[in-house]
């Protein structure tokens, strides 16, 4: 690397003179060698992925969970350094928490995606500190109903709060990713870890942000989940992994507005569909090559 | 010119005479809470074999005025548990905000889907829901509750309650408790607090006088009973409402219904009562 002998990567609080922060740089190798995560939007909710990768044959199977709630109704994943990763959670925690405090209420996927870039941002801005080593996906549905106040005890007044234009909707399914920079963006689809380059690309190929992206269901994008890691995987460079995988659905979905692990049996026929579509593809090359 | 700079911009002594700080210094006693403001009346629950059922009625009454009519004074905790609230309404509205947190944060630690959560939290996602292992069950939010309730007396700041706690214990059999503003705690198969410990209590004592008794009883029994005890609490007791909440805590989770109303009144016995209004006899 260029870098390397300059003398510029040797602090985070100090520019290179073409205007590049190494310490962040390497947080994004650092980043590019954990397993894949991806996160799908989609109309009825979000659906969070990640390829666990087995590291010991003594780690108990479908322990260790590495997609974690927040507050109730969000979820994050991440890819990366995993000690980095649960001081990110325990922060994100924290803060649900204190927008509960604040304002008696739950705290919406934008919000916390803002708080968590801002908080990933100040580690790039001192001596002391070094950037975190993950990229995290946020996903989350924020209620399009009139969100109940923590500790209310009646029903309200019943023709509903004043302000709101006619036709206009509220909440929805939110999928942010968090940068080691601080970055963040809001997605239809995101990917990170090492197998993101062929993972963004099957992204694209579900037509998220189009017309067509209405169409797909939750379950779909479970299985399209799945799919998609399965894809991600290298076989050759890498050991067995494990498949985790979250969804959170709006209020009238499976989930009821709650972050929770998708449901043994689906994941299970999403993998079962997974290894299925890697096979038929295997064929077709093969085919290929003989022709 | 005053050269002291404490003196600059006061009354000047001289003048005014020496300046009287006796009110800014209060000698009396910390006086928070002496008294509940607005608040709600019984909550009574009586154990049956698989659960236990609880009702309160839906008033917030200020002083004798009905102030507020559909208040839910029932709080389910981790769809395994309810907590009934009887007492100050505001100190509900903090304790119910307390659980609120209280129960986010177990179910960071229980769920599986936890970033601390080792060996311990590898269930199965389709493990059934309900008081699984490691969450807290209702007698141990009950134990944290008198612990909360007797601390804040102890500081001379009680929560103005009297707390009904029911779900299942940690050998998943139905439990049910009482604590109250002195951090007073006990265990029955029935339960009632304010008026509902002078009026219902003897009523659900006929059907479940002891453990025994109310492993007999089935849910439509129980059921039963705490609606006959609604509506003698409603008779009697001045500060109450006809209409109620119905809570029913099974291994299957926690059934709560707000819109109860009391049917088939009979005021009849409103005729023969002596002493009270405008008789004359």
């Amino acid at each position: 690397m260029t870098s390397i002998g300059t003398g510029y990567d040797l602090a985070n609080s100090i520019f290179s003179p073409d205007g590049r922060n190494f310490q962040v740089e390497y947080a994004v190798k650092a980043v590019e060698n954990g397993g894949t995560s991806i996160g799908i939007r989609c109309k009825e909710g979000v659906v969070l992925a990640v390829e666990k990768i087995i590291t010991s044959k003594l780690l108990k199977p479908n322990a260790n969970k590495r997609i974690a709630t927040v507050d109730r109704h969000l979820g994050i994943v991440y890819s990366g350094m995993i000690p980095d990763g649960r001081h990110f959670v325990d922060r994100a925690r924290d803060e649900a928490r204190a927008w509960r405090d604040t304002f008696k209420t739950p705290i919406a996927t934008a919000d916390l995606a803002s708080r968590m870039g801002g908080y990933m941002q100040a580690y790039t801005l001192y001596q002391s500190v070094r950037p975190f080593g993950i990229t995290a996906i946020i996903g989350g549905f924020d209620p399009s109903t009139d969100l109940p106040v923590d500790g209310e005890v009646g029903r309200g007044p019943s023709c509903g709060a004043g302000g709101k234009v006619p036709g206009k909707t509220f909440g929805g399914p939110g999928l942010y990713m968090i940068e080691p920079s601080g970055l963040y963006w809001g997605y239809y689809g995101a990917a990170t870890g090492k197998g993101r380059q062929a993972a963004k690309a099957e992204l694209e190929k579900l037509d998220l942000a189009g017309p067509g992206g209405e169409s797909l269901t939750l379950e779909q994008a479970v299985k399209e989940a799945a799919r998609i890691i399965y894809v991600a995987h290298d076989d050759n460079k890498d050991k067995d992994f494990e498949l985790e995988m979250t969804w959170i659905s709006g209020p009238d979905g499976p989930t009821k507005g709650l972050h929770q692990e998708v449901p043994r049996a689906l994941r299970e026929e999403a993998e079962r569909l997974a290894k299925k579509a890697l096979e038929s593809d295997d064929e077709d090359e093969d085919g290929k090559m003989e022709e | 010119m005053d050269h002291r700079p404490q003196a600059w911009g006061r009354p000047r002594d001289d003048v005014y005479g020496p300046y009287d700080a006796s009110y800014l210094h209060n000698n009396q006693p910390k006086t928070a809470t002496q008294s509940p403001i607005v608040t709600g009346t019984s909550v009574i629950a009586i154990k049956f074999k698989d659960g236990v059922v609880m009702a309160a009625d839906n008033l917030a009454s200020y002083g004798s005025l009905a102030r507020f009519t559909d208040v839910k004074r029932l709080r389910p905790f981790l769809s395994t548990s309810v907590v009934g609230f009887g007492g100050d309404v505001s100190d509900m509205q903090f304790l119910d905000r307390h659980l609120n947190e209280l129960a986010i944060d177990e179910a960071y630690e229980a769920e599986g889907c936890s970033a601390g959560g080792l060996g311990s939290s590898a269930q199965e996602p389709d493990a059934s829901p309900g008081a699984s292992k490691g969450q807290l069950n209702a007698a141990n939010l009950h134990k944290y509750l008198t612990k909360l309730m007797y601390r804040r007396r102890n500081s001379f700041d009680p929560l103005w309650n009297q707390i009904l706690v029911a779900g299942f214990d940690s050998a998943s059999a139905p439990f049910l408790a009482s604590v109250d503003l002195r951090g007073t705690a006990f265990t029955s198969p029935s339960l009632a607090t304010g008026y509902g410990a002078m009026l219902a209590q003897p009523i659900m004592r006929k059907y479940a006088a002891t453990e025994e008794d109310a492993a007999k009883l089935t849910r439509d029994d129980a059921v039963r009973v705490v609606r006959e005890c609604m509506k003698v609490l409603f008779y009697r007791d001045a500060r109450s409402l006809d209409r109620f909440s119905l809570a029913v805590v099974t291994r299957d989770g926690v059934d709560i219904s707000e819109d109860e109303v009391l049917e088939q009144q009979s005021w009849a016995f409103a005729e023969r009562i002596r002493g009270y209004g405008t008789q004359t006899v």
